[in-house]
């Protein structure tokens, strides 16, 4: 008796081990393909102004934001892509049209573009992006600074088909 | 002697008052990011670092903590303050709103990405809703006042402290955080006061 016990333990635990087995081997080409699309953050769109142009640098520059744009799904990154930026800098505020500013992604889907050094504002330091060119869904992000000494930042976009 | 030490102890109370509140607004004054702010964002900050003030001073007037008032004078006083208060309120909200006016409503609406916004709000809402339940404080009968005022006064000062705690900016954190103790000091012990003595009456009748 005891033995059959064991022994259909020892079964059921191999059956479920199996079946654990052929369900993980089932997902992890689909996590693979599964990277998520970034939401937009609350606030993320706040002073956000249509159409910033591309430039070499916003203002003096000083403070670098950087970031990779990526595929929905695959993971894939996307070059030429276009990121427009702004923030309350040392140079102006948020709803100031010399604070914002955009540029395209390069051909690892990163980007990275100078801009005047964020202060806190509104209780954090934070930067505001968005990338809006219409080929994928709209996404505005809103990242904070670690500590408003801080002189980079970095954002990250997963996109989404429009 | 008598006289003498009680001058003493006047003079301290007063001098400590002062510092309190005294200091954070010095060192607020010299914060390098003013020179990034406009003279409107720069007047709703301070707003909202003279609200947070005041709300040292109102349960030290009403309890009657401060030397050299009379009870008859520290009531007006204490009125004409939340007065100013709800002032400051509006002065802190309005220039916040000229400044980046979708900020100000997500806040307003509770959608805000920063925690420290609807604590500002509730403690903003408490402050309105003293205001106008004060005057109807004769109508409403001293202990139902006694009672929505002392809470709705806990909502401001917890608010209002964790509101500023969380908040980056002009205000220096050491200075901040000994207000912000001192207001929550201050406003326990009205209430334990008024608690403790309350009961004492009760017991003390027949």
């Amino acid at each position: 008796m005891m033995t059959l016990i064991l022994n259909r333990r020892n079964l059921l635990a191999a059956g479920g081990s199996f079946v654990a087995m052929g369900a993980s081997g089932l997902l992890l080409p689909a996590s693979a393909q599964g990277v998520a699309p970034t939401e937009s953050m609350p606030g993320g769109a706040n002073n956000y102004q249509k159409g910033a142009p591309i430039v070499e640098r916003i203002g003096k520059g000083g403070f670098v934001m950087s970031g990779t744009v990526r595929r929905a799904g695959d993971g894939a990154p996307l070059a030429g892509q276009r990121i427009q930026m702004w923030a309350h800098t040392v140079e102006g505020r948020e709803d100031n049209p010399r604070s914002h500013g955009a540029t395209l992604t390069d051909k690892n889907g990163a980007f990275r573009l100078e801009m005047p050094q964020i202060i806190p504002v509104f209780g954090q330091p934070h930067g505001h992006l968005a990338y809006d060119s219409g080929d994928f869904k709209t996404v505005f992000l809103r990242p904070v600074m670690k500590s408003a000494k801080d002189t980079s930042l970095e954002a990250h976009f997963v996109l989404q088909p429009a | 002697m008598k006289e003498k030490t009680a001058l003493i102890r006047s003079a301290l109370i007063w001098a400590v008052l002062a510092a309190a509140i005294g200091v954070p607004i010095l060192l607020a004054a010299t914060s390098p990011y003013l020179q990034w702010r406009d003279a409107i964002y720069i007047a709703a900050s301070f707003a909202g670092i003279i609200a947070l003030s005041l709300l040292l001073v109102q349960p030290l007037l009403i309890a009657g903590y401060l030397p050299g008032l009379s009870v008859y004078r520290t009531r007006r006083v204490h009125i004409w303050v939340g007065g100013v208060l709800v002032v400051a309120i509006i002065v802190h909200v309005a220039g916040l709103w000229i400044t980046s006016p979708p900020d100000m409503l997500d806040a307003l609406l509770f959608r805000s990405p920063t925690l420290f916004s609807p604590f500002g709000v509730v403690a903003m809402w408490a402050i309105f809703a003293v205001a106008a339940l004060a005057l109807f404080r004769r109508r409403l009968g001293l202990r139902a006042w006694r009672i929505t005022h002392l809470t709705l006064a806990s909502v401001i000062v917890g608010g209002s402290v964790v509101h500023g705690m969380l908040i980056e900016g002009t205000m220096e954190t050491i200075s901040k955080a000994a207000l912000c103790a001192l207001v929550i000091a201050a406003t326990v012990k009205v209430v334990v006061d008024l608690w403790s003595r309350k009961k004492r009456a009760a017991t003390e009748l027949p």
